[in-house]
C-alpha cells in the first residue's frame, strides 16, 4: 500500500502552525513552548454508540474530559467494527485529520489491526484498551491500558451475597476471553467472601452486543433462581432492564446504570477513563514518552464504584465500604490461594496470593469453584 | 435453596416462553413479506424496515409517552418505506432484489442517524396480558405474560390465511402474483396492487420492530435486530407463502432461539456456540427434507423474480 497522503505528527505541526502564523491566528499557540500547550489531536474508535450506558459511554465520558485540556483537539468515530474497517477509521484520522494519538478503545482492534496500522505510522503513537502489550514483540509507539477492575467486581460481589437470598446469582457475559472471565470469578469471590454457598451462573451469550439473547439469558438466569444479576457485555441496558422488570437485584458495570433501576441496582463497577486519558494527553504534550503498558485500579483512578443503591443493607454497606477502604491502600488481593477451578484443578496455590497487578491474571482461562458455566 | 430454582424444566419452559417473547418480530416481518411476495413482490428491505420501525416506534413513544402512537407511528414509517420500494419497483428492468437491499441499507442507516438521540432514554413500553395467574411459579406467571402484539399477530395470521382462500382481495393478490398477464387480462393494474401490497407489508414489518424497541428487550440500539429482519423473509419461503405457516415457523424460530441460554443455565455449558446455531441448522434440516428435485417449491407465486 502507498501512502497517499504521508503526514506525521511532527509535519502536521509544522503544517498547522504555518497555517496558522500564515493566517495571523495566535502563533504562540504552538511557537511558545513554555507557555502554551502543544496542539494535539487525539483520535477515539469506539466499537458502538457512544451513548449505550455501557462500554463506549465509560470511554466517550473520557473523551469529553481530555476535550477540555487546552491545545487538545478530539475527533471521534462510532459504531466502527472490529475489521479492517478499523484500520481504514486509523489512517483516515492520521492523514484526514492529523491525528498524533489514537485510542482504539474495542478489545479486537488490537491484533492485527492496530499492530499493523503502528508499523506503518511508527511516528504516531497508539494506546490500546485492554490488549496485553509484550515488549519486544509489539511496536514500541503502541502500547494498551486497562484498569483492575476485578476489584470492583468483587466489590458489586459482596453486595450481591448480601442481597441473595436464593444464594444464587447470575452473570450474562459475551465471550470467555481473560478479561471476562476475571470479572465472574471476582463477582463470586466477593460474594463468597460473605457467605461461601453462594453459586453464580454464567450464560455466555457469543457476542459483545446482542439485546435479545441478552435479555433471553437474563430471563434463562431468573428462572433458576438467580435473584442478583450482572454482567460483562458491551451495553448493560438490557440486561439491568430485563432483571429489575422480573424483580431481581443487579450490580451494574462499565457506567452508572442506576437511573435505569434506581430500586433495584446496588452498586456497580464503573470505568473512570477521564483519569487516564489525561495522563496520558499530558505525557504527550511534554513531550516524554507514554508509557507502554498502563495499568491501574481502584486505588489508582482508573476505576470507580457507583453510589450504593437502597437495596444495600446496613450490613453489607459495612463490609463493602471496609472492603473498599482496603483495596485504596493496594494491600488487597482479590485471588487469594487456594483457590480450585470449577474442574476441581488447583489455580492459585494455598499461601499464594495473586495481587491485582499479576501478570498471570490478564491470561485467566478458567473460572473458579462455585461458578457454573464452561469456557468453551 | 433449591426451591427457587426450577432445575430441568427451565428448558421446555424457555422455549416455550422463548416462543413467545422472541417470536413476534418475525411474525409481523414474515406475515408481511408473504403478503409482498403473494403479489409476486419480494422485499428483501424488510430488515432496514424493521430497524427503522423500531427507532420510530421509540422514538415517538420516548416523546409523546404513549407506546400505542409509537406503534402507530412505525407503521406509518415502514408503509412509506414499502412505497418507496414498490414505486422504484415498477419502473421496467428494476430489479425488486437489488432495491431491497438499497433499501435496507437505506432504512439502517438513516435509523442510526435519527435515532441517535434515543439510545438513552428509556421509553413506556407496551403492556402485556397476565396469563399465568393460575400457577404459583414466578417463571410460569412470567413466561405467560403475553405481549399484545403477539395475540395480534397470531389473529393476523389466521385472517390472512383465510382472506388469501376467500376474499375478492386475497384472490387480486394471488392472480397478480400467478400471472401479470392474467391480471392484466382481468382488468387488473399489477404495478398498484404490488405498490399496496409492499407498503402493507412495510407498514408490518415496522410493527416488528416496534414490539423489539418497545417491550423485549425494549430498548433502542443500533444493534436491536441483528439480523431478524433478513431471517424473516427466508422464513416466508420456509413457510411456504402460507400465514399460519409463517406464525409457526416464527415460533420455531423463538423456540430454538432460547435454547442457548436455557442449556447453559441448567448446567449444560459446553458447546454453547453449537447451540447458537440451532435456528438455523434447524431450517436447513427442514429445507432440505421437503425439498424435491422433480418439482418446484409448492405454493410459489409464479411472478417472483426467484421461482422464474
Amino acid at each position: 500500500m502507498t501512502k497517499f497522503l504521508p503526514m506525521n505528527r511532527r509535519s502536521f505541526l509544522q503544517t498547522t502552525a504555518a497555517g496558522a502564523a500564515a493566517f495571523g491566528l495566535a502563533p504562540s499557540l504552538i511557537t511558545t513552548p513554555a507557555a502554551a500547550q502543544t496542539a494535539l489531536t487525539v483520535g477515539f474508535i469506539y466499537v458502538g454508540p457512544k451513548d449505550d450506558y455501557g462500554y463506549n459511554q465509560a470511554h466517550a465520558e473520557g473523551a469529553a474530559v481530555i476535550k477540555a485540556m487546552s491545545g487538545v483537539t478530539v475527533v471521534e468515530e462510532e459504531n466502527v467494527p472490529e475489521t479492517v474497517d478499523v484500520q481504514k477509521t486509523m489512517e483516515s484520522m492520521i492523514n484526514l485529520d492529523g491525528a498524533g494519538l489514537i485510542f482504539p478503545t474495542s478489545f479486537g482492534y488490537f491484533d492485527p489491526h492496530m499492530l499493523a496500522i503502528a508499523e506503518k505510522y511508527p511516528d504516531m503513537q497508539f494506546r490500546h484498551c485492554g490488549g496485553l502489550w509484550q515488549e519486544g514483540k509489539n511496536p514500541v509507539n503502541t502500547g494498551s491500558y486497562f484498569g483492575y477492575i476485578g476489584q470492583g467486581q468483587f466489590l458489586n460481589g459482596i453486595t450481591a451475597g448480601y442481597a441473595s437470598k436464593s444464594k444464587k446469582i447470575g452473570f450474562v457475559a459475551a465471550k470467555p476471553i481473560p478479561q471476562v472471565l476475571q470479572n465472574i470469578n471476582s463477582f463470586l469471590l466477593g460474594a463468597r467472601s460473605v457467605d461461601p454457598t453462594i453459586t453464580c451462573q454464567v450464560i455466555f451469550t457469543g457476542e459483545w452486543s446482542l439485546a435479545v439473547k441478552e435479555a433471553e439469558a437474563t430471563n434463562a438466569l431468573i428462572d433458576q433462581g438467580a435473584d442478583v444479576i450482572t454482567c460483562h457485555v458491551d451495553s448493560p441496558k438490557v440486561v439491568v432492564e430485563t432483571a429489575a422488570g422480573r424483580g431481581a437485584f443487579v450490580c451494574g458495570y462499565h457506567a452508572n446504570q442506576s437511573p435505569l433501576a434506581p430500586e433495584k441496582y446496588l452498586t456497580g463497577a464503573e470505568w473512570a477513563w477521564g483519569n487516564v486519558y489525561t495522563k496520558f494527553v499530558t505525557e504527550a504534550q511534554a513531550g516524554t514518552p507514554l508509557g507502554n503498558f498502563v495499568r491501574g485500579g481502584l486505588k489508582d483512578g482508573f476505576v470507580k464504584m457507583s453510589p450504593l443503591g437502597p437495596g444495600v443493607s446496613d450490613e453489607a454497606r459495612t463490609k463493602f465500604e471496609a472492603t473498599h477502604a482496603e483495596m485504596m491502600t493496594g494491600n488487597f488481593a482479590v485471588y487469594k490461594g487456594p483457590i480450585k477451578d470449577n474442574k476441581g484443578g488447583d489455580v492459585v496455590m494455598a499461601g499464594q496470593t495473586l495481587a491485582e497487578d499479576a501478570i498471570e491474571l490478564e491470561s485467566m482461562a478458567y473460572l473458579v469453584e462455585g461458578v457454573i458455566g464452561s469456557t468453551s | 435453596m433449591e426451591d427457587t430454582g426450577i432445575g430441568l424444566w427451565g428448558v421446555p419452559l424457555a422455549i416455550l416462553a422463548g416462543a413467545i417473547r422472541v417470536s413476534t418480530p418475525f411474525i409481523f416481518v414474515s406475515l408481511g413479506e408473504s403478503m409482498t411476495e403473494r403479489s409476486g413482490r419480494i422485499n428483501l428491505g424488510l430488515e432496514g424496515t424493521l430497524v427503522f420501525g423500531a427507532m420510530t416506534a421509540y422514538a415517538v413513544a420516548v416523546m409523546t409517552g404513549s407506546p400505542w402512537l409509537g406503534v402507530l407511528a412505525a407503521m406509518a414509517a415502514g408503509a412509506v418505506f414499502g412505497l418507496i420500494h414498490g414505486w422504484i419497483c415498477k419502473f421496467p428492468k428494476v430489479n425488486d432484489i437489488a432495491i431491497g437491499i438499497a433499501m435496507m441499507q437505506f432504512g439502517l442507516g438513516l435509523a442510526f442517524f435519527l435515532g441517535k438521540s434515543f439510545i438513552q432514554p428509556v421509553a413506556p413500553r407496551l403492556p402485556s396480558i397476565p396469563l399465568g395467574g393460575w400457577s404459583d411459579l414466578p417463571q410460569i406467571q412470567s413466561a405467560l405474560n403475553i405481549n399484545v402484539l403477539f395475540v395480534i399477530g397470531a389473529l393476523l395470521a389466521v385472517a390472512l390465511w383465510w382472506a388469501f382462500r376467500n376474499t375478492r382481495v386475497g384472490l387480486i393478490l394471488r392472480v397478480v402474483g400467478d400471472s401479470s398477464d392474467a391480471a392484466r387480462a382481468m382488468g387488473l393494474n399489477p404495478d398498484t396492487v404490488r405498490l399496496l401490497a409492499t407498503a402493507a407489508g412495510g407498514s408490518f414489518a415496522a410493527v416488528g420492530g416496534a414490539y423489539l424497541s418497545l417491550y423485549y428487550p425494549g430498548s433502542w440500539n443500533e444493534g436491536i435486530s441483528s439480523g431478524q429482519g433478513l431471517m424473516a423473509v427466508a422464513l416466508v419461503i420456509f413457510a411456504r407463502w402460507n400465514p399460519i405457516g409463517c406464525f409457526l415457523a416464527a415460533l420455531l424460530f423463538g423456540g430454538a432461539g432460547a435454547l442457548g441460554p436455557a442449556l447453559q443455565s441448567v448446567g449444560v455449558t459446553q458447546g454453547y456456540y453449537l447451540f447458537y446455531a440451532a435456528p438455523y441448522v434447524l431450517t436447513l434440516a427442514i429445507l432440505v427434507a421437503t425439498s424435491s428435485p422433480t418439482r418446484s417449491l409448492a405454493g410459489a407465486p409464479g411472478a417472483l423474480s426467484i421461482t422464474k
